[in-house]
């Protein structure tokens, strides 16, 4: 029985690396969607060429071959990255590109009519964007950016592949070390979907507080 | 580092044999996600509340968990317990099953997008719950939905590589295995890439293209 609670404590260990990935994944996911969603609304045609070609590119390609690509390959350029470093890169632009979408979306679902008061009040356009248009929004990006958070988290377990002691690789150490294949799985499974539901859950909570005063505002 | 052209020909043979067996688990692994979802959404709406129920959390449970960690559990779990199955199998059950949880969403969404007089003129014209399905709400629930079907077998094209980690013969792992022989990295994993992002982009035409036949129903 001591044995086993040694073996959690090494999954419990994974689950930190999972968590502190998945946190980091998130906020440079969360830059790179705002970078590139506003790029992609942009006035300037080079902006916009370079959003769409940034957001086409990581959601054409597979984050497996992203993640291998960051750690193999850019070593051949003098870029050297740790596990670590790759993970969050590749987790990050890979996923920022799919919230991109997320931001453009959101960014466009703001009534005209918004726009046209901007105008009247003299706001310039990052002023507008800034005070009126995002603050708005937002609240349409929350729920999906929930769904993208979810999706990083799960992501994260194929950072095991390139030796990164996250809760997928911890669970491979225990299987081979204990011959016991149903305990590790089973409890990385409950692991990664207990975080998946505070992450949801979270996210709900956090749009609740957002939508605060707002009632009315939007139909 | 430089590109190496003559080392691109020399490979390209072996990658082609994991493209034919990615493109086939993708086919296969569809085909298996189309029905489950069926059955998915179908159990979901069932009389019996606890079918039901658990069929719903299990569901919940499959998409809170990352696809890899699944294929491990298929690949390792199962032959304990008496089922041995071959990699290729192993996963596009994994992907079929990850999947289907994804599909049931989109068929849940077709189903309810049926209207009410259509379920209540089966019921006038006295036809049994089987017929009522596949004569009435079937055949309309579905062509609207096969864009957003489709959409999910391309994101499931791109999870394909993880199938590498249970040792599937798949373009990854081919790739892998002449990056480790030659220790050249950087032509296999950017070939790899350039496959991905070049299917990807013309699955996106076929989408579109499906999405013009099929999007828009007459109602």
């Amino acid at each position: 029985m001591t044995q086993w609670s040694g073996y959690l404590g090494l999954i419990l260990q994974g689950a930190l690396v999972t968590i502190e990935l998945t946190l980091m994944g998130s906020v440079l996911a969360l830059v790179m969607a705002f970078l590139a969603g506003m790029g992609r609304v942009s006035r300037f045609f080079v902006v916009r060429a370079l959003a769409t070609t940034y957001i086409e590119f990581f959601r054409g390609t597979s984050i497996f071959v992203q993640l291998f690509w960051a750690y193999f390959v850019l070593p051949f350029a003098r870029l050297s990255l740790t596990p670590l470093q790759a993970g969050v890169l590749a987790l990050g632009l890979n996923v920022g590109a799919y919230a991109a979408e997320v931001v453009r979306g959101a960014i466009l679902s703001v009534g005209r009519e918004q726009y046209e008061a901007c105008t009247a009040l003299n706001l310039g356009r990052w002023q507008g964007m800034r005070h009126v248009i995002l603050p708005q929004a937002l609240l349409v990006m929350l729920p999906t950016f929930g769904n993208n958070a979810i999706e990083l988290l799960k992501a994260t377990s194929v950072v095991s592949l390139i030796s990164l002691a996250d809760l997928t690789f911890q669970a491979q150490v225990v299987r081979s070390q204990t011959g016991s294949t149903l305990m590790p799985f089973v409890s990385v499974l409950v692991i990664y979907f207990a975080l998946a539901l505070i992450i949801s859950w979270g996210i709900r909570s956090l749009e609740r507080r957002m939508a605060r005063g707002l009632d009315g505002v939007r139909v | 580092m430089d590109w190496d052209w003559n080392f691109v020909r020399e490979i390209m043979p072996t990658l082609i044999q994991g493209v034919k067996i990615t493109i086939l688990a993708t086919v296969l692994g569809s085909i298996l996600a189309a029905i489950v979802g069926l059955g998915i959404a179908l159990a979901r709406r069932s009389e019996n509340r606890l079918v039901a129920r658990s069929v719903g959390w299990f569901a919940e449970f499959i998409r809170g968990t990352p696809l890899l960690v699944q294929l491990y559990f298929i690949f390792y779990v199962l032959p304990d317990i008496g089922i041995l199955l071959p990699p290729l199998v192993a996963g596009v059950i994994g992907l079929g099953l990850h999947y289907g949880t994804y599909t049931a969403e989109v068929y849940r969404a077709g189903i309810d997008n049926v209207p009410r007089g259509q379920w209540e003129a089966a019921k006038a014209c006295n036809l049994s719950g089987r017929h009522t399905w596949t004569h009435i709400i079937l055949p309309q629930a579905i062509p609207p939905m096969i864009p957003a079907l489709a959409n999910y077998f391309i994101a499931m094209f791109k999870e394909t590589p993880l199938l590498s980690a249970i040792t599937v013969l798949e373009l990854m792992n081919q790739a892998k295995s002449v990056a480790n022989t030659y220790y050249r990295y950087i032509e296999p994993m950017t070939l790899v890439g350039a496959f991905f992002l070049v299917i990807s982009l013309c699955s996106v035409v076929l989408l579109r293209w499906l999405e013009h036949r099929y999007g828009r129903i007459e109602r």
